[in-house]
């Protein structure tokens, strides 16, 4: 394909994106670097080191990694092995599975039984924070919730969710809230396939299964990374858990978000959060690039 | 045997179909009901005599009632505005120019944003707004949220953008138009949709948003809806049911209302984009 | 009204030249086609008059004004894009008036010129709806009452009758010459047909790998064609080129293919010197100029019937010579009856004859 003449001049553009990349670069990339910059004093809010912080070199990092405690509860490695978990089955297994599966489900199908179970899956995603954990609250209460209630109908008992089993809890209730996201994906991308690559494949006498597995997924393949980077991303970095079971007990679903949090603005120790915070980054830079070398592998075979 | 086999896969459809269902509605099932109820409690129960007491008494909470109308509103529409407009002037710029490297640097961008707005920059944001002044400050919130949303925002409105053909502009710059008429006059009256479609995206952002003003505002009388729930807390730290209920409906209520416009508007699906 | 002349202008997009060191000059008032298949540069040809593209080097000028550096604003072009290009958010008026708006025409002046230019294509009753409410052939028209608006000093088409279906073609097609005519405005015309070139055309720019290989009046570029390619791209079907070798005696020169033998006697002069004995020449028949016969003739060439379709008033008749195809229109309400396989024989006049060299270049 030709390089057309651009529609709009350098300095034009430069001018239509000025706003957009101030905030950009104040917001997303200065940061970047001031955590840095921070992660190597011992800054706190108050007191003498939140005016004059002292330069305390590799302390704060070598205090994350203490051998001695690193793994123990609450401290960051717990919380790591934690977050890995969770990001594991609640974002890879539960949301990209189960978007994948609903979209799959419903492809090709229409009608009120697809709007219906598309409109709550939404819901479950574009409600406010502190109202889905609410509701949570109440669905997963060991006496009264919904949850409990059903099971002890089904003859099951009645575990007390967020006391006995919090990890598992929030990985569900995660899933449960992020869904919708990839099964928006996952139904666009499937809607990109061309109709007659099926039809092909369903003539050749291909079932079902092996329509998916040898049409529609090798299709969608690029969807799938994409996918997997946004939703690995955001639930690495999620702190909605906080407001349903505040990191316990116990510090047992305490996630790196909530670590960081505790950290920086319960002992308002900067330095510290900042070392966390720039771990999590790099945490997530690694993430990002891994998939994006996945999906440059992925185009280059297209 | 042919009538067998159809009959069969419906009731495997549907029975999927209502798992699907009961997994996203048990959870919020108590939601629809509690606020309703007088006496309600965390079990689901079908109010005897639904009333609409629970909401006067949320009412009488004014700091609530004006978090709620006045500082969630604030911050989501200004928010909702700043990454509108910005977005799209850089997504026109970034579909239109020829600029080296600009697809890698935005998709690079909107993963980078979704690390520092997650939770990872807390302290540089916080030291950043301390430092500009704004702790405390509707505006701090706003601009903080701004920041992190737009690059996301310019991801969806380059798809918009992009879809327009070139022969619209070229036709409009051959008819003599400068570029920022041609932004005004073809480019902006195209995108709408997809300007709509940012616009409710960032506001639902904004409006449900907890951790930014958790951390980031003092004093009570600015903080947001999002915040400003826990006032229905007793003093032990319990919820007061009825109450919380009441209010998480009130709070629910404009996402549910963008949420059905766009859908009826323009269908809630993603619009071709993220390719990848 | 004014003329356009390009000198030596080339348009290199990185290392592909989409146009290269074209020269042309177009009088005031001519309807010029850029004819050629797609990625010739025809488009890329046009887009630089428009000043879409500038140029890498070289020089254009529009009436007595260099516009090579010109925004496309500045050269007082009107143009018709392959895809109309209509604003869907703006009425049919508003569409037809922007090139007005955008001068500071006010609105009530912008009404009064959208009707008349809207009546004189046919189009006045629409003016108030929108793009997607009409029909295909009136979005085309829309689109040149837009270009026609500010009364350019040049028309600029690209493609436009391609989005229109075969009817619809022909109809656009007599009313954009009627209308250019009417008008007497410059107008440059690309198009992939041939058929759209020569019906539309005062002349023709054959355009092939960037370069114009031949610019000439549409029977002229027909009859003598410059090059092979040309010789290929206009007329349907194609024009048959047949390789041949040549055998030049005392007196005589003889064509020698796989299967036959032409004699060609009081050709010979405008051969001499131009090419030698024994070498490899390309020979080219048009399909109209061939006639069916019975048996050999030392003009007929013999091969079997490879296909035979009736056309209504014509019939195409492929017979197979050697491991080329050679096909002939032959006219009458009858088609000719052979069966595939049978022997048949193809006449043609001598004088209708093309030769080219190997190369491709045309031998006078």
């Amino acid at each position: 394909m030709q390089q057309r003449r651009s529609l709009l001049s350098i300095p034009a553009s430069l001018l239509f994106l000025l706003p957009a990349g101030v905030f950009v670069f104040i917001f997303i990339i200065l940061p970047f670097f001031w955590i840095a910059a921070v992660s190597f004093t011992n800054r706190t809010l108050t007191g003498r080191t939140a005016v004059d912080p002292e330069y305390v070199g590799l302390a704060n990092y070598l205090r994350l990694f203490d051998p001695d405690r690193f793994l123990r509860s609450g401290e960051f490695g717990a919380s790591l092995v934690i977050t890995g978990q969770f990001v594991f089955f609640s974002a890879i297994v539960g949301q990209v599975l189960l978007g994948l599966l609903l979209a799959w489900f419903f492809f090709n199908r229409k009608g009120w039984v697809r709007e219906t179970v598309q409109t709550l899956a939404i819901l479950a995603w574009i409600m406010p924070d502190v109202v889905v954990a609410f509701a949570w609250f109440a669905f997963l209460d060991r006496d009264a919730g919904t949850l409990n209630q059903i099971l002890s109908t089904l003859g099951i008992g009645k575990p007390d969710w967020l006391i006995n089993l919090p990890l598992v809890s929030v990985i569900i209730f995660n899933t449960w809230r992020g869904t919708a996201f990839s099964m928006l994906l996952f139904t666009s991308a499937f809607g990109s396939i061309p109709p007659s690559h099926l039809e092909t494949a369903a003539v050749a006498g291909a079932n079902t299964w092996q329509r998916l597995r040898d049409i529609i997924l090798p299709l969608i393949r690029t969807h799938i990374i994409t996918d997997l980077i946004l939703i690995t991303l955001w639930t690495f970095n999620t702190f909605t858990p906080f407001l349903l079971t505040g990191g316990g007990p116990a510090f047992q679903t305490e996630l790196v978000s909530i670590f960081t949090y505790r950290t920086a603005f319960k002992f308002f120790r900067f330095g510290q959060g900042s070392a966390v915070g720039m771990i999590m980054m790099l945490i997530n830079l690694v993430f990002a690039i891994f998939y994006l070398f996945l999906l440059r592998r992925q185009q280059v075979k297209l | 045997m042919r009538l067998v086999r159809y009959t069969l896969a419906r009731i495997v459809f549907y029975v999927t179909a209502s798992l699907f269902a009961s997994f996203f509605t048990l959870p919020l099932l108590w939601l629809a009901f509690a606020p309703f109820n007088e006496k309600a409690a965390l079990s689901v129960t079908v109010p005897d005599s639904p009333s609409l007491a629970n909401f006067g008494q949320v009412f009488k909470n004014t700091f609530a009632v004006r978090a709620l109308f006045q500082n969630s509103a604030i911050q989501a529409l200004g928010a909702m505005l700043i990454v509108t407009l910005f977005a799209t002037l850089a997504a026109y710029a970034l579909s239109r120019a020829n600029i080296r490297g600009k697809d890698l640097i935005s998709y690079g961008l909107v993963l980078f944003s979704s690390v520092v707005t997650g939770t990872a920059a807390m302290v540089p944001i916080f030291l950043l707004i301390f430092r500009l002044g704004l702790i405390n400050t509707h505006l701090g919130v706003i601009l903080v949220f701004s920041g992190g949303l737009l690059p996301a925002a310019i991801f969806i409105m380059r798809d918009f953008v992009d879809s327009i053909p070139r022969s619209y502009e070229e036709s409009a710059l051959v008819a003599g138009a400068s570029p920022w008429r041609i932004f005004m006059d073809i480019a902006v009256p195209i995108v709408r949709p997809g300007m709509m479609v940012v616009a409710v995206w960032a506001f639902v952002n904004v409006w449900g948003g907890f951790l930014i003003p958790f951390i980031l505002l003092r004093s009570p009388e600015k903080m947001p809806a999002a915040v400003a729930i826990y006032s229905f807390y007793t003093e032990a730290g319990t919820p007061i049911i009825t109450l919380t209920a009441a209010y998480s409906l009130l709070y629910t209520i404009p996402v549910l209302i963008l949420y059905l416009f766009v859908n009826w508007r323009y269908g809630f699906r993603f619009f071709g984009g993220i390719k990848s | 009204m004014a003329s356009v002349t390009f000198e030596g202008v080339s348009k290199h997009f990185g290392s592909v030249k989409a146009v290269h060191d074209v020269s042309f000059s177009i009088s005031d008032g001519e309807f010029v086609c850029l004819l050629g298949p797609s990625g010739c540069g025809k488009t890329t040809t046009l887009r630089l008059i428009a000043g879409l593209e500038q140029a890498t080097s070289g020089r254009i000028d529009i009436g007595d004004r260099e516009v090579t550096y010109l925004n496309p604003k500045d050269r007082d072009i009107g143009m018709v894009f392959q895809d109309y290009a209509l604003y869907p958010h703006m009425t049919i008026a508003d569409n037809i008036t922007y090139p007005l708006k955008v001068r500071g025409l006010g609105a009530a002046a912008r009404r009064k010129r959208a009707e008349e230019v809207a009546t004189s294509l046919q189009i006045a009753n629409l003016l108030d709806r929108r793009p997607g409410q009409i029909s295909g052939g009136q979005q085309q028209r829309t689109s040149v009452a837009r270009a026609v608006v500010h009364k350019p000093q040049v028309f600029l088409f690209d493609e436009p009758l391609s989005n229109l279906d075969a009817k619809l073609r022909l109809e656009a097609r007599s009313f954009l010459k009627h209308l250019q005519q009417e008008l007497g405005v410059t107008a440059i015309y690309v198009t992939h047909d041939q058929a759209e070139a020569m019906a539309l055309a005062d002349r023709i720019a054959v355009m092939e790998g960037g370069r114009v290989v031949q610019m000439g009046p549409p029977l002229e570029v027909y009859r003598q064609p410059a090059t092979t390619f040309v010789a290929n791209f206009l007329g349907s079907p194609p024009m048959n080129l047949l390789r041949v070798r040549l055998e030049l005696t005392k007196q005589q020169a003889m064509l020698v293919g796989e299967t036959f033998r032409l004699q060609l006697p009081q050709i010979s002069e405008r051969l001499k010197g131009v090419v030698s004995e024994g070498e490899a020449l390309i020979a080219g028949l048009r399909p109209e100029h061939l006639h069916m016969a019975n048996d050999s003739d030392s003009w007929s060439i013999a091969g079997e019937v490879y296909a035979i379709e009736p056309l209504g008033p014509e019939a195409l008749v492929t017979l197979k010579v050697g491991d080329s195809l050679v096909t002939a229109r032959i006219f009458g309400d009858e088609p000719p009856k052979a069966n595939v396989g049978e022997k048949a024989y193809l006449l043609f006049e001598p004088e209708r004859l093309h030769l080219f060299k190997a190369s491709g270049e045309r031998i006078p």
